[in-house]
């Protein structure tokens, strides 16, 4: 007998994988689509060159924006976690991280555009500060606005996990180290970071998914300009080219799977779930 | 007085308006087991981390080897702790642990590593070097903490509640072991306890402490023999605090002796008579509503039994009874 909740995750999660899958092998026309079963649609996504650079581009965002939400949201977690002394600052500051994702996320991405534009905020405040003479044009439409949009919607993904983890270091384990004659940047290198690694991995797992599996903030921080594969997915669906999407969207879940399997074999995450 | 000491002179640490550590001096013998004995909160710890230097000293300061380090970081110092719950480090292996302080100074694998396993022969456990902490006993787990510490040299070792986390019977086998070591390694041992069995069973001297200040110091016989105040009586146990005309005094349980009515020193009611296998518990209502217990021998007792209700004169030596000052 099959649980209610067996049922469910079949119903919402493996019935529509299965069903991309098989819409992957269909053929699709110019005007039609075909239930078969061949390999056309991955052999044209395999011989296509653009396929490369979109998941070269989509990696590169991944790797690019993982490595600015580590950087801020170990910072944060660390102040939170280990300078902040009472529990009350602990938690305000804490919801006070959370505030701006009460926002959708649509909303928080294009009010940078505003902010980043030719005549926007930033243009106009350093050339009235007299720092630029002409408006910088890389602000927006451009690869640093996609990252930048990426970073700023995602850090809080790296921050809660390895908050978390670090709250449950044992704070003797510190004036141990201390002890033993560890300066401040030792106890970080040699006891910290090693006993925040599954938080770290966690957050990783978080934003290398939602990153890669992202299409509209490339969209509309690139001004359309860059690709990534969700917009190649995208794209295929406009064109209701149903089966060639499927076929991307399954090379794009593969390649995070695998992505996030070697991962999982640096760090053990289990203690933390 | 050997220039090794450590003394603490006139140590205060205040948490806001509370007074945790009250201006206390003391001055530790070289190459002794001191422990400091106390319910919670009276201070013990606060006094313990300070010498440490994993807590500030609000005022006063702490003096070791005739230099004061009360500023110091505690690495600095010439003092090593070895923590309540051992606090070894998860993440690393048997030998890691203890070769941490080498490594922080920059030594060679090799060297820190040789070393690490002169230690760990120490504490006889050199074939878990490799394990992780969580594939340990409790004793083991321990013994590890004492290595750890112990790699770093300390003239004074620092112990808060080692053996609290162990079952009773660990208890003993370890406390027994910490002994030994201290009597091998020829350096102090600063143990917080507040087990008074515990107290006597390790200490040279002991300090009680309560309320944020000493009660009183001195060596173990001395401090369960003769305590000075009610207090001191009632925490080390054994003793009867009773109120006569001339004062309170401290009289031990097994220096009371019960007599035929009229021939003791006062007259009593046994309100309750407990075999404790060895001796007999006899407890006795004498004058002012105050309760007096004595310890007996099982066979003293059994020879003359007395039972609840019975009149009975107890009787005590005068060199047995001890004037409380508070």
């Amino acid at each position: 007998m099959v649980s209610p909740l067996a049922a469910v995750l079949l119903i919402f999660l493996v019935l529509p994988i299965v069903l991309i899958v098989i819409v992957s092998f269909w053929r699709a026309t110019e005007f039609s689509i075909i239930p078969a079963f061949e390999f056309d649609n991955y052999a044209f996504l395999f011989g296509s060159p653009v396929t490369y650079t979109v998941f070269f581009n989509t990696f590169k965002y991944a790797v690019i924006t993982w490595a600015c939400t580590l950087l801020i949201g170990f910072t944060v977690a660390y102040y939170l976690a280990f300078h902040i002394r009472s529990q009350t600052w602990q938690i305000a500051l804490f919801l006070l991280c959370t505030i701006p994702f009460w926002t959708s996320n649509i909303i928080r991405m294009i009010s940078w555009i505003p902010f980043l534009g030719r005549n926007g905020i930033a243009n106009s405040t350093l050339m009235s500060w007299g720092v630029i003479d002409d408006p910088i044009e890389w602000l927006l439409f451009s690869d640093f606005a996609v990252i930048l949009a990426f970073v700023h919607l995602y850090t809080l993904f790296m921050v809660v996990p390895i908050f978390n983890t670090m709250m449950r270091i044992d704070k003797s384990l510190i004036e141990a180290a201390r002890d033993a004659g560890a300066n401040g940047a030792q106890i970080l290198w040699n006891v910290i970071i090693p006993l925040t690694k599954p938080g770290i991995m966690i957050g990783t797992i978080f934003v290398v998914t939602l990153v890669m599996g992202d299409f509209i903030t490339v969209r509309f921080m690139s001004g359309s300009q860059s690709a990534n594969v969700g917009r190649l997915i995208s794209n295929d669906i406009a064109l209701l080219q149903y089966p060639s999407a499927s076929a991307t969207a399954i090379v794009l879940l593969l390649t995070v799977l695998i992505t996030i399997g070697i991962l999982l074999r640096f760090v053990d995450i289990r203690k933390e779930l | 007085m050997s220039k090794q000491d450590l003394e603490l002179v006139s140590v205060t640490k205040r948490y806001g308006a509370t007074v945790a550590v009250d201006a206390i001096n003391y001055r530790f013998k070289s190459d002794s087991y001191t422990c400091l004995l106390g319910p919670s909160g009276c201070g013990k710890s606060s006094t313990l981390r300070m010498i440490a230097g994993h807590e500030s000293v609000s005022d006063g300061s702490i003096v070791l080897a005739g230099r004061d380090v009360s500023h110091l970081p505690p690495a600095q110092r010439g003092t090593a702790m070895m923590f309540q719950n051992y606090a070894l480090f998860p993440h690393l292996s048997v030998l890691d642990n203890v070769a941490f302080s080498l490594k922080m100074k920059g030594a060679e694998t090799a060297k820190r590593h040789a070393q690490a396993h002169e230690m760990l022969e120490l504490v006889d456990l050199t074939n878990l070097a490799g394990r992780l902490p969580d594939q340990l006993s409790g004793g083991q787990q321990q013994r590890v903490a004492l290595a750890r510490a112990l790699i770093t040299r300390p003239q004074v070792l620092l112990l808060d509640e080692p053996l609290s986390a162990l079952d009773p019977f660990l208890r003993i086998r370890m406390r027994g072991e910490l002994r030994k070591l201290q009597k091998e390694l020829g350096i102090s041992f600063i143990h917080v306890t507040h087990g008074q069995d515990e107290a006597l069973a390790l200490a040279d001297d002991i300090i009680v402490m309560n309320n944020a200040v000493i009660e009183q110091a001195g060596p173990a016989q001395d401090v369960f023999n003769a305590p000075q105040t009610q207090f001191v009586a009632q925490f080390m146990g054994g003793h009867n605090v009773v109120a006569l005309p001339t004062g309170h005094f401290a009289i031990r349980t097994d220096a009371v002796s019960v007599t035929e009515p009229k021939q003791g020193a006062v007259e009593g009611n046994v309100t309750a008579v407990e075999y404790q296998g060895t001796h007999v518990s006899l407890s006795a209502r004498i004058t002012g509503d105050q309760e007096v217990i004595a310890i007996i021998p099982d066979s003293t007792f059994f020879a003359n039994p007395h039972h609840p209700g019975d009149l009975i004169g107890l009787h005590w030596d005068a060199n047995d009874q001890h004037k409380l000052t508070a």
